[in-house]
């Protein structure tokens, strides 16, 4: 057997033959405890590398050291899901020469798999690798639980380095990417601190608007003659989706309702919901907490699926049997687009993943998000970057009422008929501005930042750089 | 949450500076400290500056002008503070300030 075990990062680099303007792909499964991400790029910057496109599925606060290898040029181009922290701030300051490319968790696979997105290496941090190259997420002092989102980067790379600090002389049981797709594996001290990786534990919200919030998304639910036996259901990790969640538990116990599967980031919440029989299965393509991790080690309920499987929009994959999804917003505005992208500053604070995905796939999409964050209205008249068009959003709850998009009158008469206070989504932008006050509108320059391209791959916005 | 603003004394060692708020989301933190006679200073800082900030800076001057305030310098951290609020924090900081002073 050929040995896949590098002595060190640059000598695997160089095996796979890393040379100026290459693609090179990470995931984000280590979060903000990603140590793989800057190891790499400080091999490539000491390889004298340039031009490289990083095609990271997320960029976090803990990847700040790109911003150095940015001015370096070392690093020339970023195509992301997400992006949140330095970099991004950075970034929507004109950091970049060409503007970053923003996909959806859905969209990533569906241009790796058709080939507009090429990878020459993915840098894959594999929490466990043994020596055929088998990777697993759910052991090791790094353990992320679900590898979704590497499957497509393992699968389309020229050439796969599995990165990990547990490097095991026994075959490993449970695989998440099989050793095929594995052509070398180099060892770090640590590619993660457990820390960033996952929350310990993600508690309750206490913040009485996000409560409102929850009840009242609770209650449309309810309202929306989807919840049955059978009924599959995708939250975020946001206060107002969790406490949601807890209603809807409830909801589900109440009325002896046995759900079908739940979907997308997965926490402790959603775990209990599975172990207390409220549902059939949990399709993991990310954990987003130590429980999480844990339940997907050892309970076979608790699958792992890939970002294909997920939300790749040219298959038909689990969101679109989705009956309701909870999503959050930056910005909601009258035709109901919703921005997760960018701040009302115009700057860079986050972008898809699933959102737009989950969107377009759910039987029902509710957006949670306050009337007023800070005193900025959130229901908008226009969106200052949009993520998720209004056509693929249903309704929007907020503290203050319920507003339904008016392609869904059905939805409409339903919450009415079960006294819900229903709103049109124009009394609910003049209901904000008359308690926050009209914001003066932020300036922008001409110069383009970011490209946000929808899951089907057609570009639906641009985002400038703030004036 | 940690304060960086100095607190000037009066010859008593009485504290001359007056607070009020929070540096919470939707608060307002608001120091009034003794400054040149005749006029007020205000500085600002708001994390809806672009939006918000000649906003904030009315209903400040407006809340001193209401308590007949002058020589003072002014303070406030904003971090989305709906005016009511800010009104509400600048009326419990003028008031101590008095208090203190007299």
């Amino acid at each position: 057997m050929r040995d896949k075990l590098m002595p060190d990062m640059v000598t695997a680099l160089k095996e796979a033959g890393l040379a100026d303007g290459m693609a090179i792909s990470f995931h984000h499964h280590m979060r903000n405890g990603d140590h793989v991400l800057n190891a790499v790029l400080e091999a490539a910057a000491a390889m004298g590398v340039k031009d490289l496109t990083l095609v990271a599925s997320s960029v976090f606060p803990v990847h700040q050291p790109l911003i150095e290898h940015i001015k370096n040029g070392v690093v020339r181009a970023i195509d992301t899901n997400y992006m949140s922290g330095p970099v991004a701030q950075a970034v929507s300051h004109g950091l970049l020469e060409t503007p970053v490319i923003f996909r959806s968790h859905g969209g990533r696979p569906r241009a790796l798999r058709e080939g507009s997105r090429s990878v020459d290496i993915a840098c894959m941090a594999a929490p466990t690798v043994d020596r055929m190259g088998n990777v697993s997420g759910i052991l090791g002092p790094s353990a992320c639980g679900s590898l979704g989102y590497a499957v497509p980067d393992a699968e389309c790379a020229r050439h796969v380095i599995a990165i990990t600090d547990t490097y095991l002389d026994k075959p490993l049981e449970r695989v998440s990417i099989p050793h095929d797709r594995v052509n070398s594996i180099v060892r770090l001290d640590s590619i993660g601190d457990p820390k960033g990786i996952v929350s310990g534990s993600t508690s309750m919200t206490r913040d009485p608007v996000a409560l409102a919030i929850a009840r009242k998304a609770a209650a449309a639910i309810r309202a929306s003659g989807l919840l049955k036996d059978g009924f599959n259901f995708q939250t975020g990790a946001g206060g107002a989706s969790l406490a949601t969640a807890q209603y809807l538990r409830e909801d589900m116990i109440r009325q002896k309702v046995r759900g079908g599967f739940l979907l997308g980031g997965i926490t402790k919440y959603l775990v209990d919901m599975l172990e207390e029989g409220l549902f059939e299965a949990i399709y993991d393509v990310q954990c987003f907490d130590l429980a999480a991790v844990e339940s997907i080690g050892r309970n076979k309920a608790h699958q792992e699926i890939s970002a294909d499987t997920y939300a790749n929009p040219s298959r038909r994959s689990c969101v679109d049997y989705l009956d309701v999804v909870l999503l959050g917003a930056s910005e909601v505005d009258v035709n109901f687009n919703v921005n997760v992208h960018t701040d009302s500053n115009g700057i860079i604070i986050g972008g898809s993943g699933g959102h737009n995905d989950a969107a377009a796939g759910a039987a029902m999409t509710i957006i949670v998000a306050p009337l007023i964050r800070a005193r900025l209205p959130i229901v908008v008249d226009q969106c200052t970057t949009i993520t998720t068009p209004g056509k693929t959003v249903d309704v929007l709850v907020t503290e203050r009422g319920i507003a339904v998009n008016p392609a869904r009158p059905d939805l409409a008469d339903r919450f009415r008929a079960a006294g819900l206070d229903v709103r049109s989504i124009e009394e609910l932008r003049a209901l904000a501005l008359s308690i926050a006050g009209e914001p003066r509108k932020v300036a922008f320059t001409d110069r383009v930042v970011g490209r946000v391209e929808y899951r089907d791959g057609t570009i639906i916005d641009a985002i400038y750089m703030p004036a | 949450m940690a304060q960086t603003i100095p607190t000037p004394e009066s010859s008593l060692g009485k504290p001359l500076r007056a607070t009020a708020g929070s540096l919470e989301s939707n608060d307002i933190f608001i120091a009034l400290a003794p400054g040149e006679p005749g006029g007020n200073e205000i500085t600002l800082e708001s994390i809806v500056m672009k939006q918000f900030g000649p906003a904030i800076l009315r209903v400040i001057e407006e809340s001193l002008a209401e308590h007949d305030l002058t020589g003072v310098t002014v303070t406030a951290q904003d971090k989305g503070a709906l005016d009511c609020t800010i009104r509400a924090r600048m009326e419990a900081a003028i008031r101590r300030y008095k208090e203190a002073r007299s």
